[in-house]
């Protein structure tokens, strides 16, 4: 988690605007994954009323979370699940280095929740070997990357790029054929599968009347995560929870139609407790493992709570103008984007992340596109506020910084008519002996673009004089 | 109908022409437009600059002196700075400035959508000779639903040839501050735009807004490009 640094946000931006090829990729997949979600969205009558109806699922149940998570773990734990709950990632990662013992083979199927505590980190240092078996997140474990993307965690990499890094760490010919590369990775994964000890997974709801834990998947390989080792593993954020099956239902058709534009995924599973019966394949053990992480402290403001009704859809990310342009590296967090803007801050704290909220135009269109409605913008301007403001306790003193000055002149200049007139006289005069770079942003504009020139008679000048010879001619 | 008008301060000071053509629009179309030359800004570089506090003092201001005109309507050649009145309502706690800033809420349109949705006209005798494309500005599309209004209009100006681009609905990368906080991202984003703009070989590109007309505008002469740019209101005041 220690990736997240304002510093570098403006050189990692540069640095992917310099980058053609992740530019050519980002273009692409952000183009179809968006052209796909219209797609199953307008195919869909009721889409505005799947909306409201998720939104209204998910508001209920985080103004209510303690009660549903009592009642998710006791029914859980009665089916025969052991229930962790962990209040940091330090505390997770420990908690799943103990379930695995030395010398076990351990798979994982995707999870963002892992990449948040960085598990494969902790698992690696304790002496195991996790293999990663989603195929996108295969191939950045091999790249040694961080996921860019919340549900195409290689999205920034072109398929040439993926032949050469299967060439160079599998020791594979060189092609790049789509068909034989993912015939390699399948050949590859499958026997790691059958050694596996423990399955390590995410969860993408947990339901509260059961106990169970649905996960959501297109390559099958979550399926045999959770159901081949004889220990499973699940680790979910404390907001996935949801009070019941039939819930799934509205999920069901607004996820996967607005993360991949699929009318369904091809693989649901929901698994409630660990095989029971000697007689059944499966695990033998369940365990999972609830995760708070920052999470609390987003529940305590209704602004900033919204965000932990996200369902991770990544569709805010695809339609995001900024990632579109820097792609997810660029913001140096696990969760990027939009959606990751709102809640990297949170989760690691405003003095890491105060830059994140700022890198948006605010343009609204992840607002328009979220499936369980978080307004986004108001998010990041809230999160703004408490940046520059500092008004909750635990954000970091930034009352008198340089952009708390520069609203402060701001507000008292356009609070009188007078000063208003006054400071446009002082620019337009500035303009006249061509000193209009020293200006605040002046420079930084004219980086790309032609100067700002302000014109000759504002308009309430040419109003005034326009007034006063009408009044001279009388009625 | 008695319009009070809201110039905003980018048209003031940057465009003073966009004001003049909506004075001019609205008197053909039978309004009684007034400005008060008190006003000054909707609040916005604030809010978007995270100083809730300032805005809300610049917002009480503009509150109270739109409150002091009777006018029948508020109008404003912006989305963006009509939705940030429409922001007004989240801002305070205090339940008296709520009520006040959700009456004048809802006497403020965005000119087309008043054009459109008050006045009900599309047709405002308007010629142009020229091929444009139109950019929807952000916070009148995604704030406001503003989509379908400028499109009626358009289409109904004499001598007009309008292309639609594919995606005529992204974002400009202005953003207010983040246009100079992160310049590079904000050209890069606007870039994409002007690569269609400019297959599109329109005569000019025609918006809603200010901000996104001097984004645009600005980077295309950068760019040594011919094209033009326009706020809407200058394109219907010409009239036919």
């Amino acid at each position: 988690m220690s990736r997240v640094t304002p510093v570098t946000f403006p050189d990692n931006a540069a640095k992917a605007l310099n980058d053609p090829e992740l530019g050519k990729a980002l273009r692409t997949a952000s183009q179809v994954f968006s052209r796909k979600r219209q797609q199953a969205v307008d195919a869909l009558p009721d889409w505005e009323q799947l909306r409201d109806q998720a939104s209204a699922i998910k508001t209920h149940t985080l103004e209510r979370l303690d009660h549903y998570l009592g009642m998710f773990a006791a029914n859980a734990e009665a089916a025969g699940a052991s229930i962790h709950w962990a209040i940091d990632a330090r505390t997770a990662c420990r908690i799943v280095s103990a379930i695995v013992q030395a010398g076990d083979g351990v798979v994982k199927s995707k999870s963002m929740t892992t990449e948040e505590i960085e598990l494969n980190r902790a698992l690696t240092a304790s002496g195991a070997h996790p293999v990663e078996t989603d195929l996108g997140e295969w191939i950045i474990q091999l790249a040694d990357e961080p996921p860019s993307h919340i549900i195409a965690p290689a999205i920034h990499k072109t398929r040439r790029q993926v032949a050469q890094l299967f060439h160079e760490r599998l020791g594979i010919q060189l092609t790049d054929d789509i068909l034989e590369l993912t015939a390699v990775a399948r050949r590859t994964l499958r026997s790691h599968f059958k050694d596996a000890d423990v399955g390590i997974s995410g969860v993408n709801f947990a339901i509260a009347e059961t106990g169970s834990i649905v996960i959501i998947e297109n390559e099958g390989n979550a399926r045999l995560t959770t159901s081949l080792p004889r220990v499973h593993v699940a680790v979910m954020g404390m907001e996935k929870v949801i009070p019941r099956l039939a819930d799934l239902d509205t999920f069901f058709r607004i996820l996967p139609r607005s993360g991949t534009g699929q009318s369904l995924t091809s693989y649901q599973s929901i698994i409630t407790g660990p095989e029971a019966r000697p007689d059944r394949d499966g695990p033998r053990a369940l365990h999972i493992v609830v995760l708070d992480n920052g999470r609390s402290r987003m529940l305590s403001h209704a602004t900033t709570r919204q965000a932990l009704a996200c369902i991770r859809c990544g569709a805010c990310l695809n339609v995001c103008p900024v990632y579109q342009q820097i792609g997810g590296h660029a913001y140096g967090a696990v969760y990027a984007g939009p959606i990751g803007s709102v809640v990297t801050p949170q989760l690691e704290g405003l003095e890491k992340a105060h830059h994140l909220p700022f890198a948006s135009t605010l343009c609204g269109a992840c607002r328009d596109v979220c499936p369980v409605k978080i307004d986004i913008p108001r998010a990041l301007v809230h999160l703004r506020t408490l940046v520059v403001e500092g008004s909750v306790d635990d954000s970091p003193q930034r009352g008198f910084g340089p952009k708390r000055f520069a609203a402060r002149s701001w507000s008292w200049t356009m609070s009188a008519g007078w000063r208003y007139r006054l400071g446009a006289r002082m620019a337009r005069w500035i303009q006249r002996i061509r000193l209009f770079h020293i200006l605040p942003g002046a420079r930084r504009w004219a980086t790309g673009r032609t100067g700002i020139r302000l014109a000759d008679r504002s308009f309430r000048e040419i109003w005034l004089a326009e007034t006063r010879k009408e009044e001279g001619r009388g009625p | 109908m008695r319009v009070s008008l809201f110039v905003t301060c980018l048209v003031d000071q940057i465009r003073p022409s966009v004001g003049i053509a909506t004075v001019q629009l609205l008197r053909r179309l039978g309004c009684e437009v007034f400005f008060n030359p008190e006003q000054t800004c909707c609040g916005q570089p604030a809010y978007t600059m995270g100083s809730q506090s300032e805005c809300t003092k610049v917002a009480q201001r503009t509150i109270a002196l739109l409150e002091s005109e009777g006018a029948d309507w508020i109008v404003i050649p912006s989305g963006s700075c009509a939705a940030m009145f429409h922001h007004y309502s989240h801002l305070f706690q205090d339940m008296e400035w709520r009520t006040r800033a959700t009456r004048i809420i809802n006497q403020t349109a965005e000119l087309t959508s008043f054009l459109v949705d008050v006045l009900r006209v599309t047709d405002v005798h308007a010629r142009f000779n020229g091929r444009i494309t139109w950019h929807d500005a952000c916070h009148g599309l995604h704030d406001l639903g503003i989509e379908t209004e400028p499109r009626a209009l358009l289409q109904h100006v004499a001598g007009l040839e309008v292309v639609e681009m594919e995606h005529g609905h992204a974002c400009c990368g202005f953003g207010g501050a983040f246009s100079v906080t992160y310049p590079n991202v904000s050209t890069a984003i606007v870039d994409r735009k002007l690569d269609e703009i400019e297959a599109h070989q329109v005569d000019a590109v025609v918006s809603g807004d200010v901000g996104c007309l001097m984004q645009i505008g600005n980077r295309l002469r950068k760019r040594g490009s011919t094209v033009q740019t326009m706020h809407i209101a200058e394109l219907l005041a010409n009239a036919s």
